[in-house]
């Protein structure tokens, strides 16, 4: 009897999380699910279309389009973004003379809000007076059209996403410090190099932590959004920035097709998924827990 | 732990009770006055000139107090708010925006009330009351409105295209003044350029000063014979520049609204705009000696003379609005010629009234507004495609110029491209949203 009150008091203290979690998660995700086989433009009651939407996005050339750039996006940024905050984590881990001090600088950047932040790439990458092309000159080299060349403004993304690896480094940062001493000491007594050490003994016992980062690196860049929002209006130029999130976006509140949008939401919820199944699949293989057998 | 659930209920009820008494407040106006909610997107100066509107209502009578409500996204926050069930009285959209609207089902029908207050067609600029209207019916009143002209720097020009009665009138006359214009350093670097044919105000709409535009027969056409020419014309100047070069030199451009926009910057010599834009120089370049030219027209084609993009702020009531008729009193009275004035003054736009008085034309900060009054009453002003794929449209057609400029496609291969897929999204429009 006492345990049934116990459970219904905690129940009480967890409603308003409940509460929160039902209304503004469950609620929107399943009606978008039924949203996506309907026709369904917000001020009119959705009709039923069955698998109308998600036939016309397998043939919609914009959208494989954007899904294309997103994935290409993802494919480059997640390894790049991962190889960085390693080496930034492995240089923050060494006990210097204000190490918290570096650790702190180079966390801030990812707390930049990405509007600000676009603007500011905005100005970097400018073609003309960018500080970026103004350094290259410096060493010959002719001014790179990085916002208005397709081949190029796409790189230019990639290249900024690495921008907000802080978040990645700070836990790479937390696992390597979890990465026993006992270990070096011994691969030390055994003459292993620095490089052999960060192979044989860091990177297998922080590979749950990367397993880990790379699944968040993988669900983010696919939602990419922001970005190439406020940096490439339309994806432009020639769409060679458009990615899901923005034709999504369009879809639903520029064209008012919600069902149209809705399915693009589960199309992309099912890729991350996919991906994210093969990273785990990947990581059974490569992925070493530490405390494990 | 006895004690613990009726502190939880009593937490549970304090909660409510703070919500339910919050509710209540808001239910309660500061006075005794019905409280029309508007919602507008307008911020800083433009938000101040519509505020002295709004304050001029709200001291002007007892029964009704306007509150304005600056709100970003506004197209967005009034569809879903109307779908909720819980609009604002009014909304400011842009007129482009209207037919969509009322394709949702989202705006009030405001016909009979615009002829009870005796707001009637015959009071406005054509183009801009048909902005309004969808279906011969009236759903949306203007604020201010714009029409597109050339802004030409004349420092920048050679001295025989220096005034608005030499500048060039027609598409030849304007590509010899476009060769003497650009301007390029030793190396072939670009310095000045006469004209960058996709910046700028309303150009989107080049087809129109070639012909039919993006319709024919009130069907879609974005491949048709004017569009190829337009486009090819646009397309001239990347080829005349070099791509590489073009592309250089265009992202080098800087906001619209600072010191490094092109025209402000000293970088284009030419530049489209519309009547607001006189601020700008005022604001960023006090020093520019300008002046505002029509758009210039095809040879041999006098007819097509006078063109002129237009586009237009409106107010609207959506559907379900709590206090429709107080809204539209306001609505009636921001018509009234000299608060229409007031406001296009001070928000520096041209009147969407079909006679301007002479106080307006001659006090009116930008110097040509003459000329932007007289190219919305052109027979050739373009407003907004009357379609609600509008956006599409100009994705599409914007991708197309991308990749004719990259030379991608050929222009009528990327226009087929084009049109190919406008027609299977109109038809997908017309048959879920429409129900045709």
């Amino acid at each position: 009897m006492r345990s049934n009150r116990q459970n219904v008091i905690g129940l009480l203290f967890a409603s308003p999380w409940i509460l929160g979690m039902a209304i503004f998660l469950f609620y929107p995700v399943i009606s978008s699910l039924y949203f996506s086989f309907t026709s369904y433009s917000i001020l009119k009651p959705p009709v039923w279309i069955g698998l109308s939407n998600y036939q016309e996005l397998m043939q919609d050339e914009i959208f494989l389009k954007a899904l294309s750039n997103t994935l290409i996006i993802c494919a480059a940024s997640v390894p790049l973004t991962t190889a960085l905050a390693i080496c930034l984590a492995l240089l923050l881990n060494t006990k210097r003379k204000g190490i918290s001090l570096y650790r702190t600088l180079f966390y801030i950047p990812s707390l930049v809000p990405t509007v600000a932040l676009a603007v500011l790439w905005l100005w970097i990458f400018n073609g003309q007076y960018g500080l970026l092309n103004e350094g290259l000159s410096k060493f010959g080299i002719k001014a790179v059209p990085w916002l208005t060349d397709p081949s190029w403004a796409k790189a230019t993304l990639i290249m900024i996403s690495m921008w907000g690896c802080g978040n990645a480094m700070v836990i790479y940062l937390a696992g390597l410090q979890d990465v026993p001493q006992s270990l070096y000491e011994a691969g030390e007594l055994d003459g292993a190099s620095a490089w052999q050490k960060t192979k044989s003994i860091t990177l297998p016992m922080i590979s749950p932590v990367i397993q880990f980062n790379v699944i968040m690196g993988i669900i983010g860049s696919l939602q990419t959004f922001a970005l190439p929002f406020v940096m490439f209006p339309g994806g432009q130029p020639a769409r060679s920035t458009y990615v899901v999130a923005m034709y999504l976006y369009d879809n639903a509140f520029l064209y008012q097709r919600m069902g149209y949008a809705s399915a693009m939401g589960w199309v992309l919820f099912l890729a991350t998924m996919i991906l994210s199944w093969v990273s785990l699949r990947l990581g059974d293989r490569h992925v070493h827990y530490g405390g494990g057998a | 732990m006895n004690n613990a659930l009726p502190a939880v209920l009593c937490v549970l009820l304090g909660i409510a009770c703070a919500c339910g008494l919050e509710s209540s407040q808001v239910s309660v106006s500061k006075t005794d006055r019905i409280e029309v909610q508007y919602w507008e997107k307008w911020t800083g100066e433009e938000m101040e000139a519509m505020k002295r509107i709004v304050d001029k209502f709200n001291a002007s009578q007892s029964e009704i107090h306007v509150k304005y409500l600056s709100v970003s996204g506004i197209a967005d926050k009034t569809l879903l708010a109307t779908s909720g069930g819980t609009p604002p009285d009014i909304a400011g959209l842009w007129g482009d925006q209207v037919v969509q609207f009322v394709d949702l089902n989202a705006l009030t029908d405001l016909s009979d009330l615009a002829k009870d207050a005796g707001v009637v067609e015959e009071n406005y600029i054509p183009a801009y009351w048909s902005i309004c209207s969808a279906y011969g019916r009236l759903y949306a009143l203007p604020t201010s409105p714009g029409s597109g002209a050339l802004y030409v720097n004349r420092q920048l020009v050679p001295p025989q295209y220096a005034s608005p009665e030499t500048f060039p009138k027609t598409i030849s006359e304007f590509n010899k003044f476009a060769e003497q214009t650009d301007r390029r350093d030793p190396s072939g670097k670009l310095l000045v350029a006469s004209f960058m044919p996709r910046d700028g105000w309303g150009l989107w709409n080049m087809p129109y000063v070639f012909g039919d535009g993006f319709l024919q027969d009130g069907q879609i056409n974005v491949n048709g014979k004017d569009d190829l020419e337009a486009w090819t014309w646009v397309k001239s100047f990347t080829d005349r520049y070099g791509v590489t070069e073009t592309k250089s030199f265009r992202s080098g451009f800087g906001n619209y609204s600072s010191p490094q926009n092109p025209f402000l910057s000293g970088k284009l010599a030419t530049y489209a705009d519309g009547p607001w834009f006189s601020n700008y120089i005022r604001m960023f370049k006090p020093s520019m000696d300008w002046f505002a030219v029509p758009f210039p027209y095809p040879d041999n084609h006098p007819e097509l003379a006078g063109f002129s993009t237009m586009n237009l702020n409106t107010l609207v009531i959506p559907k379900g609005a709590k206090h429709a008729r107080e809204a539209f009193r306001f609505l009636a009275f921001v018509q009234e010629q000299k608060n229409m004035e007031q406001l296009c003054m001070d928000q520096q736009c041209n009147s969407p009234l079909s006679n301007s008085s002479q106080r307006f034309l001659t006090s009116h900060p930008n110097k040509a507004i003459a000329l932007f009054d007289k190219l919305a009453k052109s027979s050739r002003a373009v407003p907004p495609v009357p379609l609600a794929i509008r956006a599409q449209i100009g994705s599409e057609v914007g991708n197309a110029v991308d990749q004719m400029e990259l030379g991608e496609l050929t222009p009528q291969a990327a226009l087929d491209q084009a049109q190919s897929r406008l027609v299977a999204m109109w038809a997908k429009y017309q048959q879920q949203v429409l129900g045709k």
